[in-house]
């Protein structure tokens, strides 16, 4: 069934994009990560225009993070306390972001800088999760479980401003996650990409939250962020489909759904497994893409109006 | 004579249109259809051109989307990365162009004839404002990405005559035509000359919910920009409710 879209100015296979949203949904209902990694370059490979599918993509994130933070909530998995001071580090990361990102535009080395960073962090990201979550499982196997703390005290989370998460089961200093939250925005703004492939991993590792409500309290956020870029998008660009979000969305937040509910059938180390095995594939395959000759190392766009 | 026939050219294309008017009789043309309507349903479609010639001759068609600047970029390898270094912008460059002959261009004109009229994606005028000496290959890429695109379809269509006098041909437009003014230009070829030409309007357009989207997101980006965001959390909150009894 093919469907026009009015802002791509092109025709696309609604099923095509129906299972799309409903794969990213899933992954964020899962993981708690946007999936605006996967879906980019999914709809560019489609055809959409990159300008479009960046705009549209995070239209759809505001649903099926809304989908997945529900179906979180009613497990009683979404720190909003925690979420709020995460977003409110977000917001002030952001701004820097966009600062730093034009000082670097200036310096004309913008492009080695952003792909070499985001190659390096999700490698280093994915693989000492990796490392870890396999440790955990292999634990798991020998049965030998050990009792071991709630989660491990660092000196970080003696920062002064401590704060009580309840849900978190922590009692730690307000200014890690603020940091963390801050910096998640900042690699959004250099990046363009959601923060969230930082965030999990920090808040797991760095705060020591428990697994299971990572996911969700990072969906809460980012509901906010994505929120914010879709109205600024629509303002400065026009680059919001409204059909292909709607087709996006249908699939999205029922994926979100099924997401949700798979996450709470597996275990913390096992979901620790698989995000940091797609966090490793993914920075194999940027990796791969940087270095790889490609097929034609022309290609044409539309000059940005001066 | 010749020095003339440069002159009225000359005059013709700064026109836009390419031809000895005192000769347009000698070829008359016309589309089934001036509008290409895209409406949600779009896959791309057919527009049927009809016409006669007087005496013998070979029919070009060809058709010229509005034109838009193009920026070709490079990649380069930089430390062992392959990143885009280099780039080149094309000014006037047809969003859309495909061409139907009733024989090869090439054994119709030469080249110099082609590239007057502007006939054949190799006889478009692709000038850099920017251009350095390697212009030539990223006109080269221009065109390549274009037709990748489907966008300069290489398939150089058919004009087929019914009897001697009467012709006509099929233009296909993809699903992802951009839209605007098109020409549609008839050429009348003979003796390796352009002997007559007429050109023909031809508008694609959104219509219906197509086009009251990309009206309203222009218009009202605020307010298009909020209503996204409301009913895409309206939307996961739906889901959400509807899975809460599954």
């Amino acid at each position: 069934m093919q469907v026009y879209l009015p802002i791509a100015e092109m025709s696309v296979n609604a099923l095509v994009i129906l299972a799309l949203g409903g794969m990213v949904g899933f992954l964020s209902g899962l993981f708690g990560v946007g999936g605006g990694f996967l879906m980019t370059p999914l709809l560019i490979f489609v055809g959409v225009p990159p300008a479009v599918a960046v705009g549209t993509q995070s239209n759809q994130l505001v649903g099926a993070s809304v989908s997945g933070v529900i179906g979180h909530w009613r497990r009683g998995n979404v720190d909003f306390r925690m979420g709020l001071v995460l977003l409110l580090g977000g917001l002030v990361g952001s701004v820097i972001g966009v600062w730093l990102f034009s000082i670097l535009r200036r310096s004309g080395h913008i492009d080695l800088v952003i792909s070499l960073l985001y190659v390096i962090l999700l490698g280093v990201v994915g693989g000492l999760m990796l490392a870890e979550s396999t440790r955990a499982l292999l634990r798991h196997r020998r049965k030998t479980a050990v009792r071991r703390k709630l989660h491990q005290h660092i000196w970080l989370h003696g920062l002064p401003l401590k704060m009580r998460f309840h849900k978190s089961r922590l009692y730690i200093s307000a200014v890690v996650p603020f940091v963390i939250g801050l910096l998640g925005g900042i690699a959004v703004s250099i990046l363009g990409v959601g923060g969230g492939f930082f965030m999990v991993p920090a808040m797991i590792y760095l705060l020591g939250m428990p697994t299971a409500v990572v996911p969700g309290t990072s969906l809460f956020q980012i509901i906010f962020t994505t929120a914010a870029v879709t109205v600024l998008q629509a303002i400065t660009n026009h680059t919001v489909d409204a059909m292909l979000a709607v087709l996006l969305l249908a699939g999205g937040v029922v994926g979100a759904q099924f997401g949700s509910r798979f996450g709470a059938n597996l275990r913390g180390e096992q979901v620790r497994a698989l995000l940091a095995l797609l966090v490793v594939a993914v920075c194999i395959k940027l990796f791969v893409d940087l270095v790889l000759t490609p097929d034609d190392v022309y290609s044409i766009t539309v000059p940005p109006a001066s | 004579m010749r020095g003339l026939a440069l002159v009225l050219a000359t005059l013709a294309l700064a026109s836009g249109w390419p031809t000895p008017a005192a000769r347009a009789q000698a070829l008359v043309a016309d589309l089934t259809n001036h509008l290409i309507a895209i409406t949600t349903g779009f896959t791309g479609t057919e527009v049927v051109l009809f016409g006669a010639i007087e005496g013998e001759g070979d029919v070009i068609v060809v058709v010229r989307g509005p034109e838009t600047a193009i920026e070709v970029r490079r990649k380069e390898r930089t430390l062992g990365v392959w990143l885009n270094r280099s780039d080149m912008t094309f000014a006037d460059v047809p969003s859309f162009y495909a061409i139907a002959s009733t024989r090869p261009i090439e054994q119709l004109a030469r080249p110099e004839v082609l590239t007057r009229y502007r006939i054949g994606v190799d006889h478009l005028a692709l000038e850099a404002a920017d251009a350095t000496d390697q212009v030539e290959q990223f006109r080269q890429a221009l065109i390549r990405n274009k037709q990748r695109e489907s966008l300069f379809p290489t398939a150089v269509g058919t004009v087929t005559f019914v009897g001697s006098r009467l012709f006509r041909t099929t233009v296909a437009f993809p699903a992802n035509v951009p839209t605007g003014s098109y020409q549609v230009s008839v050429f009348l070829m003979r003796n390796g000359q352009v002997q007559g030409a007429q050109t023909t309007p031809l508008l694609v357009s959104q219509l219906g919910l197509s086009a009251d989207i990309v009206d309203f997101a222009y218009r009202r980006a605020l307010l298009y920009g909020l209503i996204a965001v409301f009913v895409a959390a309206m939307a996961g909150w739906l889901g959400s409710v509807a899975f809460r009894r599954v």
